[in-house]
């Protein structure tokens, strides 16, 4: 029956590695407008939408980190901010601990905390799923997405309670990043490129090192959606008992996905927080958490352009309406308290936009082919084929006589 | 640690109060489990609109001389507001069903817990934008007194909810026990497909859970916020959770369980609260139900359920 459909999968394969000319043109457009938008941005002296842009970036990362757990291996998990918390609070607390070690804040070393700590904090990140995920992951997916829930909840309420004495309470770690990271005047560690009319600002600096980070969770991601680890994720989220009756590992395969996609939060957690130089527990709260659910539903999940256009529009569309109304553009529609009221809609909007896109588009904007097949409710190819072999027993059944 | 144990009666006095609010709303969990197999998000809101009814309901009706002249007209007073509010907060969780739920019916299993996360988003910031993001506070009219009993202080709002949550408890449980409607909810809980078959109305009895559920916790909701002066956009996230967390100690899907688990996590926040910390009494909650879940994870009275080819 599926036969139709199948081609021979080195065709297929072959079909994907190269691109068409369209693609071509779209990935070229999309690259300069990447790389060449902030920089533009900060040569009209606009740092405000660099830093949007910088953002953004971060969102894209945390939503590429839950796109697998949730897109790929179909598990919904509600506390996945507190990964990137845990990525902010360790790459901080261990930068200081490594500034200790260097000699100070103003060692030439010290600058260097970030590029060092970047693996350990992703460590810490896929530490604390395994950690959690071994004893919650045997749970069917409602129960772990309250469990996770908890989880992230726990998370924040330890880190507000000034956990073990290291993460200073509500207060946060005050500007810490402004210790970790020399100032400016000193030997840094980026380019300085400077000029009489040109700044190549911090921000602009992280917006750079963000995108990479974003690209080389692209690569790896989607080295992993082919790999066969990969393709266990898709069989396990199809059909669990099947797939543990075809000789997959379900625990095996739900822990990796759990503790690659929080990896990518730690990742994030750190970089958010060198990049601001200022945590607190509220900066990871359950909200966020449901931000980061919404971007990969919106988007489309199992689909890494789906996810990157939903963190991008619903990161940065409210903070692009607050700058339009204050420029000159829309100054004139929308006044700045209109524009701050469309901003704070946004959660309203978004919870409506998740019950609407279940109701009528739950595979998302750019759909994943694959899960847009398995959320659309077509009848599933176990029942086509019961009822087929039904009517087929019952055809060559001859009514007995009696 | 220092433990004095002269302030148990007083703690399980407080631990029965919380645990009557929790038990309502963990019913709410357990019958929508129950009879769709699904989580639903959006509870922890009805807690809240509750609330936000019993205020609105309050301030039209004490404009009413009649009502607040006499101790007797501030009873019917309050015992009108208590209906009006609950009976509103079920028909907002039947709307959410007919909107939200009931159109995914047969997708896959994470869709409606999307979708109810965004109901919940949905009325908390309905409520934040449109009433206000500052707590409101909810006026009492009669004055509360307390009495001693042993070494313990009770008052009156005290002994109200406990009063109030044992008797919709009690008719609740009797109403899915002996009457046909409850019959009818039973029977779907086991086997809809079946239950349809033999004559049963389907939609509308999944209509009538999504009143029952979310009106007692309406009714859960109002009374918080009588009991603590205050009624505020995010108070149900919390005994939402919470109380999620009873209901899967009771054994999620099981009515008595719920009840059960309420009371238990009531009496264990209290406890905890008063001779552990503070600060941490909200993650105690989550904790037991991590612990719950991996040890017991059918809960007290709950069967062992096995995934189903």
């Amino acid at each position: 029956m599926m036969s139709k459909q199948t081609k021979p999968a080195a065709q297929q394969i072959a079909k994907s590695r190269t691109l068409s000319k369209r693609q071509v043109i779209m990935y070229a457009v999309l690259a300069v407008a990447v790389v060449g938008g902030p920089l533009y941005f900060q040569s009209i002296g606009n740092a405000f939408l660099v830093h949007i842009c910088a953002l953004i970036g971060i969102y894209v990362l945390l939503s590429l980190g839950l796109n697998i757990v949730v897109g790929y291996a179909g598990l919904l998990d509600l506390g996945y901010i507190a990964f990137y918390g845990m990525g902010a609070y360790v790459g901080v607390l261990l930068g200081l601990v490594f500034q200790h070690l260097v000699g100070g804040p103003n060692s030439a070393l010290a600058g260097y905390s970030y590029w060092i700590l970047l693996i350990p904090a992703a460590l810490a990140g896929a530490m604390t799923g395994l950690a959690l995920g071994t004893p919650v992951l045997r749970l069917r997916g409602d129960y772990l997405a309250i469990v996770t829930l908890g989880f992230g909840e726990i998370v924040r309420i330890a880190l507000q309670n000034n956990f073990l004495g290291l993460t200073n309470g509500a207060a946060g770690l005050p500007r810490v990043g402004e210790v970790i990271v020399p100032a400016a005047g000193q030997k840094w560690v980026y380019l300085h490129l400077s000029t009489a009319t040109f700044t190549f600002s911090k921000d602009l600096f992280w917006y750079f090192v963000i995108v990479l980070l974003c690209l080389l969770a692209i690569f790896v991601i989607r080295r992993l959606d082919n790999s066969r680890l990969g393709r266990a994720w898709v069989a396990m989220r199809e059909d669990e008992v099947a797939a543990a009756a075809s000789g997959i590992n379900i625990m095996k395969t739900k822990l990796w996905a759990f503790s690659l996609g929080a990896m990518w939060g730690g990742i994030a957690g750190i970089t958010y927080a060198y990049w601001i130089g200022f945590i607190s527990p509220e900066s990871f709260n359950f909200m966020e958490s449901v931000l980061v659910v919404c971007m990969v539903v919106l988007g489309g999940m199992g689909s890494i352009p789906g996810v990157i256009l939903g963190a991008t529009i619903i990161a940065g569309l409210p903070e692009i309406i607050r700058y339009l109304a204050q420029s000159p553009l829309l100054s004139n529609v929308l006044t700045a308290q209109q524009a701050t009221a469309v901003g704070n809609y946004r959660y309203l909007l978004f919870g409506g936009m998740m019950v609407v896109m279940m109701a009528l588009r739950p595979q998302g904007i750019i759909p994943s082919t694959r899960r847009a097949h398995e959320l659309t409710n077509v009848p599933s190819v176990i029942e086509e084929e019961n009822e087929a072999l039904w009517e087929a027993e019952h055809k060559s059944e001859t009514p007995r006589s009696l | 640690m220092h433990i004095d144990l002269s302030t148990l009666p007083q703690q399980l006095v407080n631990g029965a109060t919380l645990g009557g609010m929790y038990a309502l709303v963990a019913l709410g969990y357990t019958l929508v489990y129950g009879i769709l197999l699904m989580i639903n998000f959006a509870h922890s809101e009805m807690f809240m609109s509750g609330a936000y009814f019993g205020l609105l309901y309050l301030n039209i009706l004490k404009k009413i001389p009649v009502l607040t002249n006499s101790a007797t007209g501030i009873v019917i007073l309050y015992v009108l507001v208590f209906i009006l509010a609950t009976a509103s907060t079920g028909v907002v969780g039947m709307l959410t069903e007919r909107f939200a739920y009931r159109p995914l019916r047969n997708a896959p299993r994470l869709a409606p817990l999307i979708s109810a996360i965004g109901v919940s988003l949905l009325l908390q910031n309905a409520a934040l934008l449109w009433i206000s993001s500052s707590s409101i506070p909810f006026p009492l009219l009669f004055k509360v007194r307390s009495f001693k009993i042993g070494s313990a202080s009770v008052s009156t709002m005290q002994l109200l909810i406990i009063v109030a949550s044992l008797v919709l408890l009690a008719l609740l449980d009797t109403f899915v026990a002996k009457t046909k409607l409850g019959k009818a909810m039973r029977a779907t809980s086991q086997d809809r497909e079946a239950a349809g078959l033999m004559g049963v109305n389907i939609n509308s009895v999944i209509a009538l859970t999504f009143f029952i559920g979310p009106a007692l916790g309406g009714a859960a909701g109002m009374l918080s916020g009588m009991y603590y002066g205050n009624v505020k956009y995010n108070m149900g996230f919390i005994p939402g959770m919470k109380s999620f967390t009873a209901a899967v100690i009771g054994g999620i899907g099981n009515l008595r369980g719920a009840m059960l688990g309420g009371f238990i996590l009531g009496f264990i926040e209290a406890i905890a609260a008063g001779f552990i910390s503070t600060g941490y009494k909200d993650v105690i909650a989550f904790f037991i139900l991590i612990l719950v879940l991996i040890f017991k994870p059918g809960g007290l009275l709950g069967e062992s359920v096995v995934e189903k080819v």
